[in-house]
């Protein structure tokens, strides 16, 4: 019992990530119909916005301190960050600290602009190409996109640490009434799936309840006649566009203390993302959600040691498999919607 | 006993009852008109000849063989043509190029991996297309990508490309919808002349009146999914009960 | 000519005499001056331009044809590269039966692949041949590392049994290669003045190969079958109401092409006997997508075009380093000379997959046709200026 708890918990930070990429990719494709290869690109550029900032952050110059030489006899100097002058050595080190979290903020901005400029430049001159030359051009852009991150950031992760406060683990199971040390859990990892759970819920909450979010919804099911409605709603899917790049973006922020942002790893998402859109259902948000999560923790038990090995290799697979699997018994996906995307 | 037998069809879409209980017998080399007002359930009775649905009871048989549970390609093998209400042809493909692909499928069946032959050599199915595209006077144009075509044009193409087929059956989905009366006359006129140069069965969907009653032999009215009366043209004219539920609509 | 019509056995002549002089026309530049860097006529590079031709070719059969846009068909190089290693450590150096077996295999993984993935299409198809293919890259890098080498690769030993050929095997050295006897790397070097052209056998080995392959795919896109594909891209539901099955026919089409990328797999482990796992990778597969797109989708010459010049660029455009570039725009005052270097800098070098994702991204965008419609519409262009030519080259089925 405990190692299964243990194992859903383990999905549940790759399973948070697929489902939040996934759902921005179903918005995209449910309300413009356009399928985005550049998605991952933009849970890469969250990524990296925090690395950005964090960079800013500690941005420092030198102070000599006082009565103290080095060892050739100059006047020995410390970095000292520009935050600490501001806010003072106490504040400006937290600050620092919570740089990961505070992305968030300087992130929004950033990647709802991303996905205007992305939406209004390139993907609306596509909405009525085929499919196939909506892949390659968006995949033409990631490409882009990670070669420019490349070239600014190098190749190598860039270690991104937690705030002090959230790294280090704690004894879930003890918390549950197991025994102690049978359930440990890293607490970013909670915080990721906590944070996914409340942009998720976020998401549809502003698709149910706003005028804005009902629109989309209407738009989603029959595009034409909401435009026949007289309702703008090329204006509403640019909203939705920069909408859905925010919430790949923030997806990157907060996935970074979990593993170092490298310039391939909006790729390495993506085709996971894709594989879960199309078993959540294409243009089903319900859909992509579970199956985000589901396909992480299935992902997490199929890497269990007593699954290796009875069938080794089966955690590089078991997504895919799935997936071939569903596709070919259930075209429409878990929760798919009749009429989307069929031949 | 009719080239095509429909017994008892019914076909549901939830809620929805589609066809009730349709019966229908097409005689061989006739001109057999559906007529009926708009969700009369005319599409949902041709989707069933053809393969593209499958009707929840009944049976519907062609030729003396049920087409029930075959897919469109084998109904087609079977002798069944079907024109579709938007003309669908090959638009990538050149108008000799959309001819000679019923002819392949007729002479080959519905699968031969020809893949080192050349198209040009096979001069039987070129004369073959020839002739037919001569027939409907659309010879000159041979050559053109189809896609760039007019749209009677275009419907010709494709009345042309089932009739190469020589089916036993031809089906036409409302042929003259949204056509200038210039050129529903002269479809009409075309068909006719099939009618007479070949061994055909024609069965029509169809909403113009005018070209009902210039071409059918017999006509089935059909309401709310299923048939009200079958009678030919003059009976049907005079009906009552078809008055009141089509032509009286539609004056 | 080869039961072609007179515009396409040209095409194919001229394909064949830019493919017999290459080792000239590729080196135009003298030895040592500062265009060298610009030849592109080594042994290496030329045998990857037809190699990656081969296998472009054999995508644009399936994507060109039938319009289903496989992301998944660098597996079907990667097995074939496996396949002829696997050849060459167990039965002899000879590069035939490798060839023939990395076919064969990639063709039987072809036909397994395309029955499920066919079963879908449109968006659908591509995520499924991406899901398999990323799935043997999976396996092959980790489960299979018996038959794949995973992460290092699979790679010739002295003691493997090549069990035709125990004589040779006594040198002490791994064998290369060949064919009866002539092995793949033998060169012969012409001198002329200050340039020095390179012939090598393995190149014009793989160079016939595609002439063969690119005649075959010249032969099916003329044929019935090939009329059947186009009609399966332009209108699924009319080929079904006029008694065509059109699955068999993609998945022959999606069998031959993977039988290509085998045949390209083959040759690229007869050239260099070793394979790894990332020759599998999603980016590989979009790699050919890139080709096929650039040169011209649906056009014979398209793919072969699109092949050479990604190759060509990726080698020349990744030798420039800053050095090189300064060295060009040394003419400029000092300050601009900096600017203008430090604006090209990112595409260049390690930055040539900038300058492909762009390049690709402005082809998409504006020149659809790729490299073939842009040569068209130019051609058009000064064509109406000479004469007035009655016969444009719109009216004409797509070459």
């Amino acid at each position: 019992m405990d190692a299964i708890i243990l194992q859903i918990l383990n999905g549940l930070d790759k399973g948070s990530a697929y489902a939040l990429i996934a759902l921005g990719l179903t918005l995209i494709f449910g309300t413009l119909g356009v399928v985005n290869f550049a998605h991952g690109a933009l849970f890469m550029i969250g990524a990296f916005c925090a690395v950005t900032l964090s960079r800013l952050l500690s941005l420092s110059h030198e102070v000599a301190i006082p009565g103290q030489v080095d060892f050739l006899g100059n006047p020995a100097t410390r970095d000292v960050p520009y935050v600490f002058d501001i806010f003072g050595e106490a504040l400006g080190s937290s600050i620092i600290d919570w740089a990961v979290p505070l992305s968030i903020l300087f992130a929004i901005p950033i990647m709802i602009l991303v996905g205007v400029i992305m939406e209004r430049g390139l993907i609306k001159h596509f909405y009525k190409r085929p499919h196939a030359d909506q892949i390659l051009v968006t995949f033409g852009l990631a490409i882009v996109l990670q070669e420019i991150i490349k070239y600014y950031y190098g190749a190598n992760p860039i270690p991104t640490p937690a705030p002090e406060a959230f790294t280090g683990s704690f004894d879930f199971g003890a918390l549950i009434g197991f025994e102690p040390n049978t359930i440990i859990y890293p607490y970013w990892r909670l915080v990721y799936f906590a944070f996914a759970a409340i942009i998720i819920g976020a998401v549809f909450a502003f698709l149910q309840f706003t005028t804005f979010g009902m629109v989309v919804r209407a738009g989603m099911a029959d595009r034409e006649t909401v435009g026949l409605l007289g309702i703008n709603i090329d204006k509403r899917f640019t909203i939705m566009f920069g909408l859905a790049a925010a919430v790949a973006g923030l997806a990157g922020v907060m996935y970074t203390p979990i593993n170092s942002p490298n310039y391939h790893m909006g790729m390495d998402f993506l085709v996971l993302s894709f594989v879960v859109v199309v078993v959540g259902g294409m243009g089903s948000l319900p859909g992509a959600v579970l199956a985000g999560f589901l396909l992480g923790i299935l992902e997490s038990f199929a890497s269990m040691r007593e699954v290796i090995d009875i069938i080794p290799g089966i955690n590089q697979v078991i997504i895919y498999l799935v997936a071939i699997v569903i596709l070919l018994t259930r075209p429409r996906g878990l929760m798919g919607r009749k009429g989307v995307m069929e031949d | 006993m009719g080239i095509l037998e429909v017994k008892d069809v019914n076909k549901r879409f939830g809620g929805l009852q589609a066809l009730g209980k349709v019966n229908l017998s097409v005689a061989e080399n006739s001109c057999h008109a559906i007529i009926g007002p708009n969700g009369a359930g005319k599409s949902t009775l041709l989707n069933c000849l053809v393969g593209k649905l499958i009707p929840d009871t009944g049976s519907v048989m062609f030729d003396g063989q049920s087409v029930l549970g075959r897919t469109p390609f084998e109904i087609n093998q079977m002798g069944i043509s079907r024109v579709f209400q938007t003309p669908e042809i090959f638009g990538d493909l050149t108008v000799m190029e959309n001819m000679l692909i019923p002819c392949f499928a007729r002479r080959d069946g519905s699968f031969a991996l020809h893949g080192i032959r050349s198209v040009i050599s096979e001069a039987e199915l070129r004369d073959q297309a020839e002739s037919m595209l001569e027939e409907v006077n659309m010879i000159d144009k041979r050559d053109m990508h189809s896609a760039s075509m007019s749209r009677g044009d275009k419907r010709r193409l494709e009345m042309a490309m089932c009739l190469v087929q020589n089916p036993k059956l031809l089906l036409l989905d409302e042929p003259t919808a949204g056509m200038a009366r210039a050129d529903t006359n002269n479809t009409i006129d075309l068909l006719k002349e099939i009618k007479e140069k070949r061994n055909i069965t024609i069965a029509i969907i169809e909403h113009d009146m005018h070209v009902v009653f210039s071409l059918a032999e017999r006509i089935t009215v059909l309401a709310q999914g299923t048939p009200l009366v079958e009678d030919t043209p003059e009976n049907i004219k005079g009906h009552p009960k078809v008055k009141e539920a089509y032509l009286g609509e539609a004056a | 000519m080869f039961g072609l019509n007179k515009k396409d056995a040209s095409l194919l002549l001229i394909v064949a005499g830019l493919v017999a002089f290459a080792p000239f026309l590729l080196n135009p530049f003298p030895e040592g001056s500062a265009m060298a860097q610009f030849n592109a006529g080594y042994p290496d590079l030329m045998q990857r331009f037809v190699i990656f031709g081969i296998f472009a070719i054999g995508f644009n059969i399936l994507f060109g044809l039938t319009g289903y846009l496989s992301f998944g068909h660098a597996a079907f190089l990667g097995v074939g590269s496996y396949a002829a290693v696997w050849m060459f450590k167990l039965l002899s150096m000879n590069v035939l039966p490798a060839i023939v077996l990395a076919v064969i295999t990639a063709g039987a993984f072809a036909l397994i692949i395309g029955y499920v993935s066919l079963r879908r299409s449109g968006i659908y198809f591509s995520i499924l041949t991406l899901a398999f293919a990323q799935m043997s890259f999976a396996l092959a890098y980790s489960v299979l590392t018996p038959i794949t080498g995973g992460e290092t690769g699979l790679q010739l030993a002295l003691d493997d049994p090549r069990i035709l050929e125990s004589a040779s095997a006594s040198e002490g050295n791994i064998p290369v290669p060949g064919l009866f006897g002539l092995e793949m790397r033998d060169s012969f070097e012409m001198v002329m003045g200050s340039w020095v052209f390179t012939f090598n056998f393995g190149y014009y080995f793989c160079a016939v190969i595609m002439l063969i392959a690119f005649y075959l795919s010249i032969r099916i896109f003329r044929s019935p079958f090939g009329m059947m594909l186009r009609a399966i891209k332009s209108n699924q539901q009319r080929l079904n109401y006029t008694g065509v099955n059109p699955r068999p026919y993609t998945l022959a089409a999606f069998v031959i092409s993977g039988m290509y990328a085998g045949l390209a797999g083959g040759l690229m482990a007869s050239m260099d006997p070793l394979a790894g796992a990332e020759r599998m990778f999603w980016t590989a597969s979009g790699e050919v997508v890139l080709m096929t797109i650039l040169g011209g989708v649906g056009t014979l010459i398209g793919p072969v075009l699109g092949a050479g010049m990604i190759k060509y660029m990726e080698n020349i455009i990744s030798k420039i380093n800053s050095d090189i570039l300064h060295g060009w725009f040394a003419f400029l005052p000092d300050g601009l000379e900096d600017l203008v270097v430090t604006m090209i800098y990112p595409f260049i070098g390690k930055g040539w997959h900038l300058t492909l994702g762009i390049v690709f991204m402005l082809v998409v965008i504006f020149l659809p046709g790729g490299l073939v419609e842009g040569g068209q519409k130019l051609a058009n262009l000064f064509g109406r200026k000479k004469a007035d030519n009655p016969k444009s080259a719109s009216t004409e089925p797509a070459e």
